[in-house]
């Protein structure tokens, strides 16, 4: 990790990335994707902050440990999401397979 | 010296790993209510200001690139360049701030402001309540981490004008970056998951 100096132009680079991006991202929120607005969105966000992680931050150039590390605080945070889910996705499910509305708007 | 970096460096991300989990759980909370009541989150959402969110979005990132000059001109020893881009990435976190008091200030105009005062005009009036509770929590949160980096941001200046860091030497500013950068991260979830939600199609 230590001595590692990145070109000024990587740094510009993913500026402009991230503001294409960016761009997209506010574009696509006004195009009717019907269900996929969301993960359309949400997969922007990721890449985003992909590169800010990797170039940014300098994890590319980190050590394999400091890699894990990175990789476990989002590997946690997944399976906070995934408990969570299991959770409130499956609720209103009746064990003779019917299902009852989970939450009703008034 | 290189067992020390890394170290730094190890010890910064376990701190941010638990960062992660510390917005996580509220990132959590608003996945739950927005399963709950995705009518709601679409008429709360569009009570925010997207052109505002998306200038507020374009400066965090600006102010995550002169962070990032500030690192590169740290590894370098300029010390001079350093402070000059460190105080470069507060205004333009300051910029951010004022953007966001604005938006806080017209929220209270409107009685948006969760609590006894709350007035919202619209069929799910209650549950866009809990949306906007949301969204002073994640976006008063990030504020205060916001706050926290000036703090240390204007320390390492300090330092930077005071010639202090080397190539050999630059912890401080590297490690800063790391949080800076975090920050950064944080509000680009942020923005999609609160101003743009649901946009084209207003359910219900």
């Amino acid at each position: 990790m230590s001595g590692h100096v990145s070109p000024k132009s990587m740094y510009y680079t993913i500026f402009g990335a991230l503001m294409v991006f960016t761009a997209l991202t506010v574009g696509v929120a006004y195009i009717d994707l019907g269900h996929l607005n969301f993960p359309v969105a949400i997969a922007i966000a990721i890449t985003k902050a992909t590169l800010v992680v990797l170039f940014f931050m300098h994890v590319n150039h980190s050590s394999k440990l400091t890699k894990l590390i990175v990789a476990t605080g989002f590997f946690f945070l997944l399976i906070l999401f995934g408990l969570t889910l299991t959770d409130y996705l499956s609720r209103g499910y009746e064990p003779n397979g019917t299902r009852t509305p989970m939450v009703t708007q008034h | 010296m290189v067992q020390q970096k890394e170290t730094v460096t190890l010890g910064m991300w376990v701190f941010l790993a638990q960062e992660i989990m510390f917005f996580g759980g509220l990132f959590a909370a608003y996945m739950v209510y927005r399963i709950w009541y995705p009518q709601a989150w679409a008429e709360g959402s569009q009570e925010l200001d997207i052109t505002l969110g998306g200038v507020n979005t374009v400066v965090l990132i600006g102010s995550s690139l002169t962070m990032a000059f500030a690192v590169r001109c740290a590894q370098l020893g300029q010390n001079k360049a350093t402070r000059n881009w460190l105080i470069l990435t507060m205004l333009l976190g300051f910029v951010f701030i004022v953007i966001k008091g604005f938006e806080y200030a017209h929220k209270f105009e409107m009685n948006h402001v969760p609590g006894p005062d709350f007035v919202f005009h619209g069929p799910h009036a209650d549950q866009v309540e809990i949306f906007l509770s949301l969204y002073f929590m994640v976006t008063g949160l990030h504020a205060l981490h916001m706050l926290i980096g000036f703090g240390i941001l204007a320390w390492i200046a300090w330092m930077a004008h005071k010639e202090k860091f080397s190539p050999e030497w630059h912890s401080h500013v590297e490690m800063s970056g790391l949080y800076w950068h975090f920050v950064d991260i944080v509000w680009i979830f942020l923005f999609p998951l609160l101003y743009l939600v649901d946009r084209v199609h207003h359910v219900g």
